[in-house]
């Protein structure tokens, strides 16, 4: 019975003791833990894993704006290309063709007509054809100034003009740029559809290339309405033009376009602008002091017909030979034979 | 003089839009325009996260970097405020700002865009502090009255934080420690180059 008695007593104390230990354990594992109600939401540094991909992190928003639903969105690479890249394209594009055209100028001089003007004209280019070419032209210079001003404006013209008169341009600028735009577009397509027949390359610009296209060395290579030159020219205006269209359309109707969007469509506009506004540069030159009676062509329409025998012997020969000599027309009274 | 930082606690903003209404309220901000904003992340699921955000008065802020025609400039107390005299509404700041701080009025023709309007940490523009014309173009300058931003005053639960940043970080660091988590300083790495430890 005692035995029994104090063999249930050890007992008893061992399961309390038992017990006791087993609840101080439990106690020391769960009580220093605090609980966290937000451990399963995102955290920031989640937030900038998801923007190094160039992806907007957005949410949910209760005000009607939408596009405020983009928490963070990225960005740094178009400010890096916006204030750096930019300006070298630029400023290496337009100041590197200028200089090119100086020393081009210095060292070929004026390129003249080398059997010397003739009293004959022939006819070049029509009133559509001139209309399509200065409304792209006259369009293209007012971009070009307006668009380099949000470039280069604030570096350049900002010190000199102050501020305020600085900010009055720059708003104009802005306008004007808006506007004109759609006659670029408009030009760039008439010249597109007047003139895209004669500018299909072929393997007379080949040979044009390959013989210094009458800039390198002396005469002057075969050439037909439009020569291998003329046909960069030509789409790099409209190819050029397309991409200017395309990514001015969406800078000036901003609905609906991601900020990503946007961003690379201003680094299209910008980028191409300054190389399109370079090669234009060049077009210029050798159309009005670099070239004796190029210039005619897209002022009255009619060219001297030595100067289209030297420059575009293929299409003089197939112009005499379908119109005969009527689109020729002659400066002088015709003596009497 | 101070630094001014905002520092959203988004483990205790709990989306209420305090911040958005009194902002609003304070600065007759126009019909259509934000210059606060809370947004909600994973909305409905467990990851549920909403964070109060405006613009953040960044250190080398990319809106005054890209402006064309210069019209940002840094207050003594760090904040970035903008001209709209000489704002032309291009568009620029919004393409560079990190946090979609800037907005504009729609004006005229097409998507053609008013003068940029954007969070002024409660301290108006470059007109007289405290002038009928500053409260025209930029609403209430509380930071010259010596008065923080109305949003963050208003904030119920105190997550949004506005003040000097070292004086915000302290506090932040303090209720980290003291509760045990935190998900960190949102924006603050991008915008001030720095964050809270948490």
């Amino acid at each position: 019975m005692s035995a029994t008695g104090v063999s249930f007593g050890r007992k008893l104390l061992f399961a309390l003791g038992f017990v006791l230990f087993a609840h101080v354990s439990v106690v020391a594992q769960t009580a220093p833990a605090p609980i966290n109600p937000t451990a399963q939401s995102v955290k920031e540094a989640q937030v900038l894993e998801a923007l190094k991909s160039g992806a907007t992190v957005s949410g949910r928003i209760s005000i009607p704006d939408e596009r405020a639903a983009n928490l963070m969105q990225p960005g740094r690479d178009w400010r890096a290309f916006n204030q750096e890249t930019l300006p070298r394209i630029g400023g290496f594009a337009v100041l590197g063709m200028l200089a090119g055209l100086t020393l081009f100028y210095l060292l070929r001089g004026r390129i003249r007509i080398e059997a010397g003007p003739s009293l004959d004209r022939i006819t070049r280019f029509t009133s559509i054809d001139r209309f399509a070419h200065w409304l792209s032209a006259t369009s293209f210079m007012m971009l070009a100034l307006t668009g380099a001003n949000v470039t280069f404006g604030k570096t350049l013209l900002l010190p000199v003009m102050g501020p305020e008169a600085f900010s009055e341009w720059a708003h104009y600028a802005k306008v004007t740029h808006n506007y004109v735009g759609f006659a670029f577009m408009l030009g760039v397509a008439l010249v597109f559809l007047v003139w895209v027949k004669d500018n299909i390359p072929d393997a007379t610009d080949l040979r044009w290339f390959l013989a210094g296209g009458g800039l390198v060395g002396k005469g002057h290579p075969p050439a037909k309405r439009f020569n291998g030159g003329q046909k960069i020219v030509f789409w790099v205006v409209v190819l050029g033009g397309a991409m200017m269209s395309l990514s001015g359309w969406h800078l000036i109707f901003p609905v609906g376009h991601s900020i990503t969007d946007m961003q690379w469509h201003a680094t299209i506009h910008g980028a191409v602008a300054f190389i399109m506004l370079a090669i234009m540069l060049a077009h210029a030159y050798i159309g009005s002091v670099g070239m004796e009676g190029a210039f005619d062509a897209m002022s009255s329409g009619e060219v001297d017909l030595n100067w289209a025998k030297e420059h575009h012997s293929l299409w003089v020969k197939e112009e005499m030979a379908r119109k005969g000599q009527s689109r020729i027309s002659s400066g002088a009274a015709q003596p009497a034979e | 003089m101070a630094r001014m930082k905002f520092l959203c606690d988004s483990d205790r903003c709990i989306e209420c839009n305090a911040c958005v209404t009194a902002c609003k309220n304070e600065h007759e901000v126009p019909w259509g325009i934000n210059r606060r904003r809370v947004v909600t992340i994973n909305d409905g699921k467990p990851g549920e996260r909403s964070v109060s955000m405006a613009c953040m008065h960044c250190t080398d802020a990319p809106c005054a970097s890209v402006c064309p025609v210069s019209c940002f400039y840094t207050t003594a107390d760090a904040v970035v405020l903008h001209s709209k005299d000489l704002c032309i509404g291009c568009g620029y700041c919004f393409y560079a700002c990190p946090f979609g701080a800037p907005q504009y009025p729609k004006t005229g023709n097409f998507g053609s865009r008013g003068k940029m309007d954007k969070c002024t940490y409660c301290a108006g523009g470059p007109e007289d502090d405290g002038s009928q014309a500053e409260l025209d173009h930029y609403g209430r300058n509380r930071l010259a009255e010596g008065k923080l931003p109305l949003c963050a005053e208003m904030c119920s639960t105190k997550a949004l934080l506005a003040g000097d940043g070292d004086i915000i970080a302290s506090i932040y660091k303090e209720r980290v420690a003291k509760r045990g988590y935190g998900s960190g300083a949102w924006g603050w790495t991008i915008a001030y180059k720095e964050t809270v430890a948490v």
